[in-house]
Protein backbone atom coordinates (compact mmCIF):
# COMPACT_ATOMS: atom_id res chain seq x y z
CA UNK A 1 0.00 0.00 0.00
CA UNK A 2 3.04 2.36 0.99
CA UNK A 3 5.83 0.73 -0.51
CA UNK A 4 7.26 2.43 -4.00
CA UNK A 5 10.35 3.08 -6.09
CA UNK A 6 11.32 6.82 -6.60
CA UNK A 7 14.69 8.01 -9.11
CA UNK A 8 14.89 3.71 -9.16
CA UNK A 9 15.13 3.98 -5.35
CA UNK A 10 12.79 1.37 -3.30
CA UNK A 11 10.86 3.19 -0.23
CA UNK A 12 8.95 1.01 2.08
CA UNK A 13 7.18 3.77 2.48
CA UNK A 14 7.19 7.53 1.39
CA UNK A 15 7.33 8.99 4.69
CA UNK A 16 11.35 10.27 5.03
CA UNK A 17 13.13 11.82 7.85
CA UNK A 18 13.77 15.47 6.92
CA UNK A 19 17.26 17.35 7.02
CA UNK A 20 17.65 18.94 10.21
CA UNK A 21 16.01 16.17 12.80
CA UNK A 22 18.04 13.38 14.36
CA UNK A 23 20.31 13.56 11.54
CA UNK A 24 23.78 14.25 12.53
CA UNK A 25 25.17 10.91 13.40
CA UNK A 26 24.65 7.87 11.81
CA UNK A 27 23.42 6.05 15.16
CA UNK A 28 20.41 8.60 15.58
CA UNK A 29 19.57 7.51 11.96
CA UNK A 30 19.08 3.77 12.73
CA UNK A 31 17.13 4.81 15.69
CA UNK A 32 14.50 6.80 13.34
CA UNK A 33 14.92 4.03 10.49
CA UNK A 34 14.05 1.51 13.36
CA UNK A 35 10.87 3.51 14.22
CA UNK A 36 9.71 3.08 10.45
CA UNK A 37 11.11 5.64 8.56
CA UNK A 38 10.64 5.47 4.96
CA UNK A 39 14.21 6.64 4.20
CA UNK A 40 16.29 9.35 5.70
CA UNK A 41 18.32 12.81 4.64
CA UNK A 42 21.08 13.55 6.52
CA UNK A 43 21.51 16.95 8.43
CA UNK A 44 23.05 19.47 5.37
CA UNK A 45 26.66 18.96 5.65
CA UNK A 46 29.27 21.66 4.37
CA UNK A 47 32.87 21.70 3.21
CA UNK A 48 34.00 22.69 6.95
CA UNK A 49 32.87 21.96 10.10
CA UNK A 50 30.95 24.32 11.40
CA UNK A 51 29.77 24.76 15.06
CA UNK A 52 26.72 26.64 14.49
CA UNK A 53 24.85 29.75 16.29
CA UNK A 54 24.71 30.22 20.02
CA UNK A 55 22.01 29.29 22.08
CA UNK A 56 19.14 29.92 21.83
CA UNK A 57 18.47 27.95 18.87
CA UNK A 58 15.06 26.88 18.96
CA UNK A 59 12.20 28.00 20.54
CA UNK A 60 9.21 26.33 21.22
CA UNK A 61 5.66 27.94 20.52
CA UNK A 62 2.18 26.40 20.41
CA UNK A 63 2.02 25.73 16.38
CA UNK A 64 5.51 24.83 15.73
CA UNK A 65 8.83 25.44 16.17
CA UNK A 66 10.84 28.68 15.44
CA UNK A 67 14.90 27.33 15.04
CA UNK A 68 17.92 28.70 13.77
CA UNK A 69 20.71 25.74 14.29
CA UNK A 70 22.88 27.72 11.45
CA UNK A 71 23.80 24.79 9.95
CA UNK A 72 25.63 23.08 12.32
CA UNK A 73 27.70 20.33 11.04
CA UNK A 74 30.88 17.83 11.41
CA UNK A 75 32.05 18.90 7.55
CA UNK A 76 32.02 16.47 4.71
CA UNK A 77 35.72 15.14 5.89
CA UNK A 78 34.13 13.42 9.08
CA UNK A 79 30.64 12.44 7.74
CA UNK A 80 31.52 9.05 5.84
CA UNK A 81 31.64 6.56 9.02
CA UNK A 82 28.02 8.05 9.65
CA UNK A 83 26.44 7.27 6.23
CA UNK A 84 28.55 3.85 6.46
CA UNK A 85 26.34 3.12 9.80
CA UNK A 86 23.07 4.85 8.68
CA UNK A 87 23.55 2.68 5.84
CA UNK A 88 23.43 -0.45 7.75
CA UNK A 89 19.18 0.71 8.84
CA UNK A 90 18.16 -1.21 4.94
CA UNK A 91 16.40 2.61 3.56
CA UNK A 92 17.63 5.00 1.44
CA UNK A 93 19.94 7.26 2.92
CA UNK A 94 19.84 10.85 1.02
CA UNK A 95 23.02 13.06 1.96
CA UNK A 96 22.06 16.23 2.25
CA UNK A 97 24.46 19.04 1.54
CA UNK A 98 25.27 23.17 1.33
CA UNK A 99 27.56 25.67 -0.55
CA UNK A 100 27.72 29.03 -2.00
CA UNK A 101 29.34 28.20 -5.05
CA UNK A 102 28.55 25.43 -7.90
CA UNK A 103 32.26 24.00 -7.62
CA UNK A 104 31.14 23.50 -3.75
CA UNK A 105 28.20 21.75 -4.25
CA UNK A 106 29.84 19.39 -6.14
CA UNK A 107 32.49 18.68 -4.22
CA UNK A 108 30.26 17.75 -1.65
CA UNK A 109 27.54 15.48 -3.47
CA UNK A 110 30.86 13.75 -4.91
CA UNK A 111 32.06 13.30 -1.45
CA UNK A 112 28.06 11.60 -0.68
CA UNK A 113 28.00 9.90 -3.93
CA UNK A 114 31.42 8.12 -2.64
CA UNK A 115 30.54 7.40 1.13
CA UNK A 116 27.57 5.49 -0.40
CA UNK A 117 24.99 7.55 -0.23
CA UNK A 118 21.33 6.38 -2.34
CA UNK A 119 21.02 10.32 -3.26
CA UNK A 120 22.18 13.69 -2.57
CA UNK A 121 19.35 16.74 -1.89
CA UNK A 122 20.37 19.95 -2.11
CA UNK A 123 19.58 22.53 0.52
CA UNK A 124 19.09 25.75 -1.73
CA UNK A 125 16.56 26.64 0.95
CA UNK A 126 17.80 27.42 4.71
CA UNK A 127 15.96 30.77 6.37
CA UNK A 128 18.95 31.89 8.77
CA UNK A 129 22.64 31.08 7.54
CA UNK A 130 24.32 33.91 5.51
CA UNK A 131 25.52 32.99 2.40
CA UNK A 132 24.39 30.00 2.13
CA UNK A 133 20.49 27.80 1.78
CA UNK A 134 18.48 30.26 0.80
CA UNK A 135 20.62 33.65 0.05
CA UNK A 136 21.87 30.81 -3.19
CA UNK A 137 18.77 29.45 -3.24
CA UNK A 138 17.03 32.70 -4.72
CA UNK A 139 19.58 33.16 -7.31
CA UNK A 140 17.62 31.55 -10.35
CA UNK A 141 20.31 31.56 -12.69
CA UNK A 142 22.79 30.13 -9.85
CA UNK A 143 20.78 27.73 -8.28
CA UNK A 144 20.12 26.23 -12.48
CA UNK A 145 23.57 25.84 -12.38
CA UNK A 146 24.27 24.31 -9.28
CA UNK A 147 21.55 21.84 -9.98
CA UNK A 148 23.18 21.25 -13.78
CA UNK A 149 26.63 21.06 -12.33
CA UNK A 150 26.03 18.52 -9.66
CA UNK A 151 24.16 16.19 -12.36
CA UNK A 152 26.74 16.43 -15.00
CA UNK A 153 29.21 14.95 -11.60
CA UNK A 154 27.51 12.38 -10.04
CA UNK A 155 25.62 8.88 -10.70
CA UNK A 156 23.16 9.18 -7.81
CA UNK A 157 20.08 11.08 -7.95
CA UNK A 158 19.78 14.81 -7.07
CA UNK A 159 16.67 16.08 -4.84
CA UNK A 160 16.82 20.37 -5.21
CA UNK A 161 14.76 21.29 -1.81
CA UNK A 162 13.94 25.18 -2.49
CA UNK A 163 12.91 27.61 -0.54
CA UNK A 164 9.31 29.17 0.45
CA UNK A 165 10.73 32.53 1.14
CA UNK A 166 10.37 34.00 -2.09
CA UNK A 167 7.65 35.37 -4.77
CA UNK A 168 9.27 33.44 -7.16
CA UNK A 169 8.66 29.67 -6.14
CA UNK A 170 7.04 28.28 -9.77
CA UNK A 171 10.45 30.07 -10.81
CA UNK A 172 12.60 28.59 -8.68
CA UNK A 173 11.19 25.65 -9.32
CA UNK A 174 11.50 25.57 -13.11
CA UNK A 175 14.94 26.60 -12.93
CA UNK A 176 15.97 23.57 -10.90
CA UNK A 177 14.08 21.26 -12.77
CA UNK A 178 17.21 19.42 -14.23
CA UNK A 179 16.95 17.66 -10.59
CA UNK A 180 15.76 14.30 -10.47
CA UNK A 181 13.24 15.27 -7.93
CA UNK A 182 12.33 18.58 -6.06
CA UNK A 183 11.69 19.26 -1.95
CA UNK A 184 9.49 21.81 -1.09
CA UNK A 185 9.64 23.69 1.43
CA UNK A 186 12.21 24.43 3.39
CA UNK A 187 11.06 26.17 6.87
CA UNK A 188 9.38 29.83 6.53
CA UNK A 189 11.48 32.97 8.03
CA UNK A 190 10.60 34.35 11.12
CA UNK A 191 10.95 35.48 13.99
CA UNK A 192 9.62 35.69 17.69
CA UNK A 193 10.34 38.61 20.70
CA UNK A 194 9.75 37.51 24.23
CA UNK A 195 8.19 40.71 25.78
CA UNK A 196 9.30 40.30 28.83
CA UNK A 197 12.94 40.35 27.92
CA UNK A 198 12.35 42.92 25.39
CA UNK A 199 14.05 40.99 22.94
CA UNK A 200 14.35 38.29 19.75
CA UNK A 201 14.68 35.20 21.71
CA UNK A 202 16.84 33.29 18.77
CA UNK A 203 20.34 34.10 19.37
CA UNK A 204 20.62 34.32 15.58
CA UNK A 205 17.38 36.49 16.14
CA UNK A 206 15.84 35.05 12.34
CA UNK A 207 14.87 31.80 12.13
CA UNK A 208 13.02 28.99 10.58
CA UNK A 209 9.36 28.17 11.37
CA UNK A 210 8.24 24.71 11.00
CA UNK A 211 5.68 22.41 12.26
CA UNK A 212 1.82 22.94 11.78
CA UNK A 213 1.41 26.22 11.14
CA UNK A 214 3.00 26.24 7.85
CA UNK A 215 1.13 23.28 6.46
CA UNK A 216 -0.66 25.15 4.21
CA UNK A 217 2.13 27.29 2.68
CA UNK A 218 4.02 24.15 2.09
CA UNK A 219 0.51 22.47 0.52
CA UNK A 220 0.21 25.84 -1.78
CA UNK A 221 3.54 25.08 -2.98
CA UNK A 222 3.39 21.57 -3.51
CA UNK A 223 0.01 22.44 -5.72
CA UNK A 224 1.93 25.14 -7.10
CA UNK A 225 4.68 23.73 -8.66
CA UNK A 226 2.47 20.21 -9.46
CA UNK A 227 1.05 21.89 -12.35
CA UNK A 228 4.08 23.38 -13.68
CA UNK A 229 7.33 20.78 -13.44
CA UNK A 230 7.30 17.14 -14.64
CA UNK A 231 9.43 16.16 -12.09
CA UNK A 232 8.64 14.33 -8.96
CA UNK A 233 7.57 16.56 -5.80
CA UNK A 234 8.85 15.52 -2.60
CA UNK A 235 6.14 17.21 -0.03
CA UNK A 236 7.48 18.42 3.30
CA UNK A 237 6.52 21.62 6.12
CA UNK A 238 4.04 20.38 8.86
CA UNK A 239 3.01 16.74 8.15
CA UNK A 240 1.83 15.23 11.79
CA UNK A 241 -0.54 13.02 11.11
CA UNK A 242 -1.92 10.83 8.61
CA UNK A 243 -4.45 13.02 7.27
CA UNK A 244 -1.79 15.61 6.15
CA UNK A 245 0.50 13.48 4.36
CA UNK A 246 -2.96 12.37 1.91
CA UNK A 247 -3.21 15.98 2.09
CA UNK A 248 0.22 16.82 0.54
CA UNK A 249 -0.28 13.72 -2.01
CA UNK A 250 -3.34 15.14 -3.23
CA UNK A 251 -1.68 18.49 -3.77
CA UNK A 252 0.77 16.53 -6.03
CA UNK A 253 3.78 15.17 -3.85
CA UNK A 254 4.90 11.45 -4.70
CA UNK A 255 6.73 11.36 -1.80
CA UNK A 256 6.99 13.07 1.99
CA UNK A 257 9.22 14.17 4.78
CA UNK A 258 8.48 14.49 8.29
CA UNK A 259 10.55 16.86 10.79
CA UNK A 260 9.06 18.83 13.37
CA UNK A 261 6.60 16.16 14.12
CA UNK A 262 9.59 13.83 15.42
CA UNK A 263 9.06 16.58 18.45
CA UNK A 264 5.55 16.69 18.33
CA UNK A 265 4.62 12.44 18.51
CA UNK A 266 8.47 11.37 18.91
CA UNK A 267 10.23 9.07 17.12
CA UNK A 268 7.62 6.65 16.17
CA UNK A 269 5.53 9.26 14.33
CA UNK A 270 6.86 7.85 11.50
CA UNK A 271 5.22 4.18 11.88
CA UNK A 272 2.16 6.12 12.99
CA UNK A 273 1.23 8.20 10.20
CA UNK A 274 1.83 5.21 7.99
CA UNK A 275 -0.50 3.08 10.03
CA UNK A 276 -2.97 6.30 9.46
CA UNK A 277 -2.51 6.43 6.23
CA UNK A 278 -3.35 3.05 5.65
CA UNK A 279 -6.30 3.03 7.61
CA UNK A 280 -7.46 6.09 5.90
CA UNK A 281 -6.89 4.46 2.29
CA UNK A 282 -8.58 0.96 3.44
CA UNK A 283 -11.46 3.27 4.52
CA UNK A 284 -11.81 5.70 1.39
CA UNK A 285 -11.14 2.61 -1.37
CA UNK A 286 -7.75 3.26 -2.18
CA UNK A 287 -5.23 0.35 -2.92
CA UNK A 288 -1.85 2.08 -3.18
CA UNK A 289 -0.94 5.71 -1.58
CA UNK A 290 -0.06 6.66 -5.73
CA UNK A 291 -3.65 6.93 -6.59
CA UNK A 292 -3.98 10.12 -4.23
CA UNK A 293 -1.08 12.19 -5.97
CA UNK A 294 -2.49 15.14 -7.49
CA UNK A 295 -6.29 14.27 -7.06
CA UNK A 296 -7.03 17.75 -5.73
CA UNK A 297 -5.48 19.45 -8.78
CA UNK A 298 -8.05 21.47 -10.60
CA UNK A 299 -7.54 20.74 -14.35
CA UNK B 1 7.62 30.14 25.10
CA UNK B 2 9.77 30.43 28.26
CA UNK B 3 8.10 31.58 31.69
CA UNK B 4 9.85 34.27 33.70
CA UNK B 5 10.63 33.18 37.72
CA UNK B 6 12.03 35.42 40.25
CA UNK B 7 14.76 34.36 42.29
CA UNK B 8 13.88 34.67 45.72
CA UNK B 9 17.11 33.47 47.28
CA UNK B 10 20.42 32.82 46.95
CA UNK B 11 22.74 30.13 49.15
CA UNK B 12 26.28 29.96 47.82
CA UNK B 13 26.68 26.10 48.47
CA UNK B 14 31.23 25.72 47.07
CA UNK B 15 33.39 28.69 45.94
CA UNK B 16 32.03 27.55 42.56
CA UNK B 17 28.49 26.54 43.50
CA UNK B 18 25.49 28.43 44.69
CA UNK B 19 21.75 27.80 44.84
CA UNK B 20 19.01 30.15 43.40
CA UNK B 21 15.52 29.68 44.97
CA UNK B 22 12.42 30.00 43.08
CA UNK B 23 9.01 29.52 43.06
CA UNK B 24 7.20 27.72 39.76
CA UNK B 25 4.20 25.59 39.35
CA UNK B 26 5.74 22.88 37.11
CA UNK B 27 5.93 19.47 39.26
CA UNK B 28 9.72 18.11 37.62
CA UNK B 29 10.43 14.83 38.76
CA UNK B 30 14.21 14.39 40.47
CA UNK B 31 16.96 14.14 37.48
CA UNK B 32 14.53 16.17 34.88
CA UNK B 33 16.12 19.56 33.69
CA UNK B 34 15.08 22.58 32.84
CA UNK B 35 16.84 25.15 29.88
CA UNK B 36 17.62 28.27 31.02
CA UNK B 37 17.84 31.19 29.16
CA UNK B 38 19.85 34.44 30.51
CA UNK B 39 18.36 36.95 27.47
CA UNK B 40 21.58 38.72 25.49
CA UNK B 41 23.80 35.78 27.15
CA UNK B 42 23.39 31.99 27.06
CA UNK B 43 20.55 29.09 27.24
CA UNK B 44 21.76 26.37 29.10
CA UNK B 45 20.32 22.86 30.62
CA UNK B 46 20.29 22.41 34.40
CA UNK B 47 18.78 19.93 36.41
CA UNK B 48 16.38 20.63 39.69
CA UNK B 49 18.05 20.57 42.68
CA UNK B 50 14.69 21.49 44.86
CA UNK B 51 11.50 20.01 43.94
CA UNK B 52 9.20 21.03 46.61
CA UNK B 53 6.86 24.22 46.12
CA UNK B 54 9.97 26.63 46.41
CA UNK B 55 12.64 25.09 43.42
CA UNK B 56 16.14 25.37 43.33
CA UNK B 57 18.79 25.25 40.90
CA UNK B 58 22.41 24.26 42.14
CA UNK B 59 24.48 25.80 39.45
CA UNK B 60 28.27 25.43 39.27
CA UNK B 61 30.37 28.50 37.65
CA UNK B 62 31.85 26.38 34.30
CA UNK B 63 31.56 28.76 31.24
CA UNK B 64 30.11 32.48 30.70
CA UNK B 65 26.38 31.38 30.94
CA UNK B 66 26.92 30.25 34.52
CA UNK B 67 29.22 33.23 35.42
CA UNK B 68 26.72 35.35 34.21
CA UNK B 69 24.18 33.28 36.63
CA UNK B 70 26.64 33.66 39.44
CA UNK B 71 25.80 37.30 40.04
CA UNK B 72 22.07 37.49 39.75
CA UNK B 73 20.39 37.94 43.26
CA UNK B 74 17.12 37.70 44.70
CA UNK B 75 14.90 39.46 42.52
CA UNK B 76 16.77 39.25 39.70
CA UNK B 77 14.64 37.00 37.21
CA UNK B 78 15.14 33.55 35.49
CA UNK B 79 13.65 32.76 32.22
CA UNK B 80 12.81 29.04 31.82
CA UNK B 81 11.30 26.26 29.82
CA UNK B 82 11.06 22.79 30.96
CA UNK B 83 10.85 20.38 33.12
CA UNK B 84 12.17 18.25 30.34
CA UNK B 85 13.60 14.37 29.95
CA UNK B 86 12.79 11.54 31.97
CA UNK B 87 14.19 11.26 35.82
CA UNK B 88 15.39 8.86 37.74
CA UNK B 89 13.40 5.80 38.73
CA UNK B 90 12.74 5.01 42.18
CA UNK B 91 13.79 1.75 43.39
CA UNK B 92 12.84 -0.76 46.58
CA UNK B 93 16.32 -2.21 45.98
CA UNK B 94 19.19 -1.18 48.71
CA UNK B 95 20.60 2.20 47.15
CA UNK B 96 23.91 3.74 47.17
CA UNK B 97 23.68 7.30 45.56
CA UNK B 98 27.47 8.40 44.51
CA UNK B 99 27.87 12.09 43.51
CA UNK B 100 30.69 13.57 42.11
CA UNK B 101 31.24 17.44 42.19
CA UNK B 102 27.97 19.39 41.20
CA UNK B 103 26.31 16.15 40.07
CA UNK B 104 25.42 15.56 43.56
CA UNK B 105 22.33 18.85 42.32
CA UNK B 106 20.98 15.97 40.48
CA UNK B 107 20.41 13.31 43.02
CA UNK B 108 20.15 15.58 46.10
CA UNK B 109 16.29 15.73 45.23
CA UNK B 110 16.02 11.71 45.01
CA UNK B 111 18.27 11.11 48.08
CA UNK B 112 15.15 13.16 49.84
CA UNK B 113 12.51 11.02 48.49
CA UNK B 114 14.27 7.54 49.33
CA UNK B 115 16.40 5.80 51.65
CA UNK B 116 19.49 4.85 50.79
CA UNK B 117 23.34 5.83 51.92
CA UNK B 118 24.92 8.52 50.15
CA UNK B 119 28.78 9.22 48.69
CA UNK B 120 29.54 12.75 48.12
CA UNK B 121 32.64 13.22 45.98
CA UNK B 122 35.08 16.13 44.65
CA UNK B 123 38.27 17.36 43.99
CA UNK B 124 38.83 19.09 47.48
CA UNK B 125 37.32 19.22 51.03
CA UNK B 126 35.81 22.96 49.94
CA UNK B 127 33.71 21.39 46.68
CA UNK B 128 31.78 18.83 48.70
CA UNK B 129 28.39 19.84 47.57
CA UNK B 130 25.34 18.81 49.94
CA UNK B 131 27.34 17.28 53.06
CA UNK B 132 24.67 19.11 55.68
CA UNK B 133 21.77 18.03 53.44
CA UNK B 134 20.75 14.42 54.25
CA UNK B 135 20.34 13.95 58.09
CA UNK B 136 19.62 10.47 59.61
CA UNK B 137 21.48 8.38 56.76
CA UNK B 138 25.22 7.54 56.33
CA UNK B 139 26.74 10.20 54.59
CA UNK B 140 30.68 9.26 53.17
CA UNK B 141 32.89 11.87 51.89
CA UNK B 142 35.97 11.43 49.41
CA UNK B 143 38.12 13.66 47.64
CA UNK B 144 41.06 13.29 45.43
CA UNK B 145 43.26 15.35 47.22
CA UNK B 146 42.73 13.74 50.94
CA UNK B 147 41.98 17.21 52.40
CA UNK B 148 38.68 15.48 54.02
CA UNK B 149 36.93 11.62 54.01
CA UNK B 150 38.09 8.94 51.81
CA UNK B 151 41.24 9.99 50.14
CA UNK B 152 40.63 9.18 46.35
CA UNK B 153 38.19 8.62 43.42
CA UNK B 154 34.45 7.87 44.12
CA UNK B 155 34.81 4.69 42.12
CA UNK B 156 37.32 3.19 44.96
CA UNK B 157 35.63 4.30 47.46
CA UNK B 158 32.35 2.60 45.87
CA UNK B 159 34.60 -0.88 45.49
CA UNK B 160 35.40 -0.47 49.20
CA UNK B 161 31.93 0.30 50.44
CA UNK B 162 30.60 -2.98 48.21
CA UNK B 163 32.82 -5.07 50.66
CA UNK B 164 31.26 -3.86 53.21
CA UNK B 165 27.03 -3.82 52.20
CA UNK B 166 25.03 -5.41 50.34
CA UNK B 167 23.87 -2.35 47.75
CA UNK B 168 21.28 -4.05 45.11
CA UNK B 169 21.49 -0.39 43.08
CA UNK B 170 23.68 2.55 42.68
CA UNK B 171 22.83 5.70 41.18
CA UNK B 172 25.41 8.21 40.03
CA UNK B 173 25.50 11.47 38.84
CA UNK B 174 29.15 13.04 38.00
CA UNK B 175 32.07 13.84 35.40
CA UNK B 176 31.72 10.80 32.74
CA UNK B 177 34.75 9.37 33.55
CA UNK B 178 33.85 8.55 37.04
CA UNK B 179 30.12 7.33 36.13
CA UNK B 180 31.91 5.02 33.18
CA UNK B 181 34.34 3.30 36.30
CA UNK B 182 31.30 3.18 38.33
CA UNK B 183 28.67 1.95 35.63
CA UNK B 184 31.61 -1.38 35.21
CA UNK B 185 31.84 -1.68 38.76
CA UNK B 186 27.99 -2.54 38.75
CA UNK B 187 27.82 -4.42 35.87
CA UNK B 188 30.89 -6.61 37.05
CA UNK B 189 29.01 -6.71 39.82
CA UNK B 190 25.72 -7.81 38.69
CA UNK B 191 24.13 -4.49 40.69
CA UNK B 192 21.41 -2.47 38.87
CA UNK B 193 22.95 1.22 38.13
CA UNK B 194 21.17 4.59 36.95
CA UNK B 195 23.43 7.59 35.47
CA UNK B 196 22.27 10.79 34.53
CA UNK B 197 24.36 11.91 31.91
CA UNK B 198 25.68 15.45 30.66
CA UNK B 199 26.42 15.84 27.31
CA UNK B 200 26.67 19.13 24.41
CA UNK B 201 22.86 19.75 24.49
CA UNK B 202 21.63 23.10 21.85
CA UNK B 203 17.54 22.16 21.65
CA UNK B 204 16.75 20.24 25.08
CA UNK B 205 13.52 18.41 23.17
CA UNK B 206 15.21 15.75 21.23
CA UNK B 207 14.94 17.24 17.87
CA UNK B 208 18.62 18.59 16.79
CA UNK B 209 20.86 15.40 17.52
CA UNK B 210 23.73 17.26 19.66
CA UNK B 211 23.40 15.24 22.60
CA UNK B 212 23.34 11.59 21.03
CA UNK B 213 25.78 8.66 22.68
CA UNK B 214 25.39 6.19 20.26
CA UNK B 215 21.70 6.90 19.08
CA UNK B 216 20.68 7.74 22.60
CA UNK B 217 19.30 11.22 22.95
CA UNK B 218 20.46 12.56 26.31
CA UNK B 219 18.07 15.40 26.18
CA UNK B 220 14.79 13.32 25.97
CA UNK B 221 15.65 9.48 26.24
CA UNK B 222 17.51 10.54 28.99
CA UNK B 223 19.09 12.35 31.02
CA UNK B 224 18.59 9.32 33.04
CA UNK B 225 19.22 5.82 31.63
CA UNK B 226 19.50 2.63 32.98
CA UNK B 227 21.35 -0.28 33.00
CA UNK B 228 20.34 -1.87 29.76
CA UNK B 229 20.83 0.74 28.05
CA UNK B 230 24.21 2.05 29.29
CA UNK B 231 26.10 -1.11 28.58
CA UNK B 232 24.84 -0.22 25.11
CA UNK B 233 26.57 3.01 24.99
CA UNK B 234 29.85 2.23 23.83
CA UNK B 235 31.42 6.16 23.35
CA UNK B 236 30.55 6.57 27.15
CA UNK B 237 33.74 7.47 28.90
CA UNK B 238 35.87 7.74 25.59
CA UNK B 239 34.05 9.58 23.00
CA UNK B 240 31.62 12.60 22.73
CA UNK B 241 30.68 15.01 20.40
CA UNK B 242 31.59 18.70 20.10
CA UNK B 243 29.30 21.85 19.02
CA UNK B 244 30.16 20.59 15.19
CA UNK B 245 28.90 17.24 15.69
CA UNK B 246 32.63 15.65 15.64
CA UNK B 247 33.12 12.33 17.55
CA UNK B 248 36.22 13.41 19.34
CA UNK B 249 37.89 11.44 22.15
CA UNK B 250 36.99 12.88 25.56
Amino acid sequence: MLSFTLNGLRFKNPLILASGILDESGETMLKVIEHGAGGVVTKSIGRKPREGYENPVIYELPYGLLNAIGLANPGIENYGEEIKVAKKGGVPVIGSVFGSTVEGFVYLAKKMEEYGADAVELNLSCPHAKGYGMEVGTDIALVEEIVEGVKKEISIPVWAKITPNTENLVKIAKAVEGADALVLINTVKAMAIDIEAGMPVLSNKFGGLSGPCIKPIGVRAVYEVYREVEKPIIGVGGITYGRDAIEYLMAGATALQVGTAVYLRGIEVFSLIAKEMEEWMEKHGYAHFTELIGLAQVR
Amino acid sequence: MYRVVEIEEVVTETPTIKTFFFRDNSEPQPGQFYMIWLPGVDEFPMSISYIGEIKGFTVKRVGAGTARMHQLQKGDKLWIRGPYGRGFRISQKKALFVGGGSGMATLAPLIDMMPGDVVIAARTRDELLFRKRFAGRKVYLATDDGSEGFKGFAHELVEKLLHQEDYEIIYTCGPELMMRKIIDIAISKGIDVQASLERLMKCGIGICDSCSINGYRVCVDGPVFFKDELVKMKDLGKYKRDKAGRRVPL
